[in-house]
C-alpha cells in the first residue's frame, strides 16, 4: 500500500492508541495503522517510514502535540494532520489551526460520532493527488467561501465561534444551506458572516442536504459585505438617519449580541411596535406587555420590589423581557445560547437600540 | 396574649417575603409547599396562578416556554412547567444575591 495509505497515531496513552487502532481499522481504505507513544518517536517513525496522515494528541510529556505539529509542518509539508485531543478550549483549536492542521477533533466527539470521524479521515487519505494550502488563518470567512465556490467544490464548512457553531453547505460551488442555532438559510448565512473571528473546519459534503438558499453565492456575499461595512462604521447611521440605516444598525447589534430577535412592547397596546428578526412581532409584543404588567402587579401584591426582568426558556429559544417606562423590550436567543450573560447582553442591546 | 397586646399596643405588620417551593396543579391549586405555613396561602395561590397564566399566554404567542423566572428587586420567582402544572421556587434576594444575576438553569434542576 505504501505511503498513501498509512496513518500514524501519536498519543501517550497506550489504551487510547488501542482504541484508535480498533476504530481506524474500520476505514474502507484499510489503511495501515501505526502508533507512537511520544512525539519524538512519532517524528523518528516519520523519518524512517513516511505516512500519509498523522493523528496527534496535544497533551503529551516532553514534546507536546503542538511542538510535534510545528516540526512536521516544516519537515513533512505533504503530511496531512489531525489533532485528536481531550483538551477543550478555543485557544487549543485556534493554535492547532494556526499550525496548519487539517482537522481538530475532541476525543469525546470522535467517540460519539465515529462515523463522521472516519469519513473525515478517509477523505484526507483519499485526497492524495490534490494539492492545497493550509494555514489560511489570515483569510476572512468570505474569502474561504469564495474560494470554495469558485473551485466548484462540494463541502460542509463548520465554523466555530466560542460556543456557537455555524454550518454552511456548499454543493458544486453553490451555497445550498446554512444553519446556526435555530436559524437556517439566508438568515443563518448572514449571521455567520458577521462573525469576525473563530475557526473553521471543512467536513465531507452532505449531498442529500435540502436546499434552502437559492440566491447566488456572490449576491449573498455582497449583501453580507455591505451589512458588515455599515455595521463597522456605525457613525454614518447618526448622519444619515434613514430607516434603512437604522435596520442595518439594529441587525448588527443583534449579530453582535448573538440574539435572534428583538420586539418592543409599548406600554400602550396601541403604541408602535418595533421589531427585528421575527415575523411574529405583534403576538410576542402583546405577550411581553402582559407579562410585564402582570408581573408588576404580582410584585406589588407580594411587596417584592420593582420588576427587574422576566426570563424564559424552552426547547427552541431563551428570552428576556426588560421593562422600561415607555416600553418593554423582548430579546430572544437560540436555545443553545450561553445564558450566563444574557441579561448584560440584553441590557447592552436595549441601551443601543435607539442610538 | 391579650395582656401583651394591651401592654404594647398594636404595631404595623411588616410584610414577610415568601421563601421555598410550591408544586402547582394545572388548575392552579397548590399541591405541596415548603413555604412557611405563616405565609398567607392566598398569596401563594396568586403566585401559582400568575405563573400558570404566563406559561399559557406564552404558548398562545407561539413562545413555548418550559422555564420562566420573574426577577424583582427583593424576590425571584422561578418556575418550570411540568405536565400542565408547575414547580415554583421562590427566593428572597439580598443585596448580594440580586447583584449576581443567577442563571435559571442553576436554579432549576434539569429534567435530564
Amino acid at each position: 500500500m505504501g505511503r498513501t495509505s498509512s496513518i500514524l497515531v501519536v498519543d501517550d496513552d497506550a489504551d487510547w492508541l488501542e482504541i484508535c487502532r480498533d476504530i481506524l481499522a474500520q476505514l474502507p481504505s484499510k489503511a495501515e495503522i501505526r502508533t507512537a507513544g511520544t512525539g519524538a518517536r512519532a517524528i523518528a517513525q516519520l523519518d524512517s517510514q513516511p505516512s500519509r496522515l498523522l493523528i496527534c494528541d496535544l497533551k503529551m510529556p516532553k514534546v507536546d502535540g503542538l511542538q510535534v505539529l510545528a516540526i512536521v509542518r516544516r519537515r513533512f509539508p505533504d503530511l496531512r494532520t489531525v489533532v485528536l485531543t481531550g483538551l477543550e478550549g478555543e485557544e487549543y483549536r485556534s493554535r492547532a489551526y494556526s499550525l496548519g492542521v487539517d482537522m481538530f477533533w475532541l476525543k469525546t466527539e470522535m467517540q460519539q460520532n465515529t462515523k463522521m470521524f472516519l469519513d473525515c479521515v478517509e477523505s484526507l487519505l483519499g485526497d492524495d493527488g490534490a494539492g492545497g494550502f493550509r494555514g489560511i488563518q489570515s483569510k476572512s470567512l468570505m474569502d474561504i467561501i469564495q474560494l470554495e465556490c469558485m473551485s466548484r467544490n462540494s463541502t460542509l464548512l463548520q465554523i466555530m465561534r466560542g460556543p456557537l457553531v455555524g454550518k454552511i453547505w456548499i454543493r458544486d460551488g453553490e451555497l445550498i444551506d446554512a444553519e446556526v442555532g435555530n436559524a437556517r438559510g439566508e438568515a443563518a448565512f448572514h449571521r455567520i458572516l458577521h462573525w469576525k473571528s473563530g475557526s473553521f473546519e471543512t467536513r465531507p459534503a452532505e449531498t442529500e442536504r435540502e436546499r434552502t438558499i437559492f440566491k447566488s453565492a456572490n449576491a449573498l456575499l455582497l449583501e453580507s459585505a455591505q451589512a458588515l461595512d455599515e455595521s463597522n462604521n456605525p457613525q454614518t447611521e447618526f448622519i444619515e438617519r434613514g430607516e434603512h440605516q437604522k435596520t442595518v444598525w439594529r441587525l448588527s447589534l443583534l449579530a453582535a449580541e448573538g440574539a435572534e430577535f428583538v420586539v418592543t412592547a409599548p406600554a400602550e397596546a396601541t403604541g408602535k411596535i418595533e421589531t427585528i428578526g421575527t415575523s411574529s412581532a405583534e403576538t410576542m409584543s402583546a405577550w411581553a406587555r402582559r407579562a410585564v404588567e402582570n408581573s408588576r402587579r404580582l410584585g406589588e401584591r407580594l411587596g417584592a420590589g420593582p420588576l427587574s426582568h422576566v426570563a424564559g426558556g424552552g426547547l427552541q429559544l431563551r428570552l428576556l423581557v426588560l421593562p422600561r417606562e415607555d416600553k418593554s423590550v423582548l430579546v430572544g436567543w437560540p436555545a443553545d445560547a450561553d445564558d450566563s450573560h444574557l441579561l448584560e447582553r440584553a441590557q447592552k442591546l436595549v441601551a443601543s437600540w435607539d442610538s | 396574649m391579650g395582656f401583651l397586646s394591651k401592654l404594647f399596643g398594636s404595631r404595623p405588620v411588616i410584610q414577610q417575603l415568601p421563601s421555598g417551593s410550591i408544586t402547582v396543579s394545572r388548575n392552579g391549586d397548590v399541591l405541596t409547599t415548603t413555604v412557611s405555613s405563616t405565609y398567607p396561602r392566598a398569596l401563594l395561590r396568586e403566585i401559582a396562578r400568575e405563573v400558570l397564566r404566563q406559561f399559557y399566554e406564552a404558548r398562545q404567542a407561539q413562545l413555548a416556554l418550559e422555564e420562566l423566572s420573574l426577577h424583582f428587586g427583593s424576590l425571584r420567582i422561578t418556575a418550570r412547567q411540568i405536565q400542565g402544572g408547575a414547580v415554583i421556587f421562590i427566593s428572597p434576594q439580598s443585596a448580594q444575591t440580586s447583584a449576581a444575576t443567577a442563571n435559571i438553569k442553576t436554579l432549576i434542576p434539569s429534567k435530564n
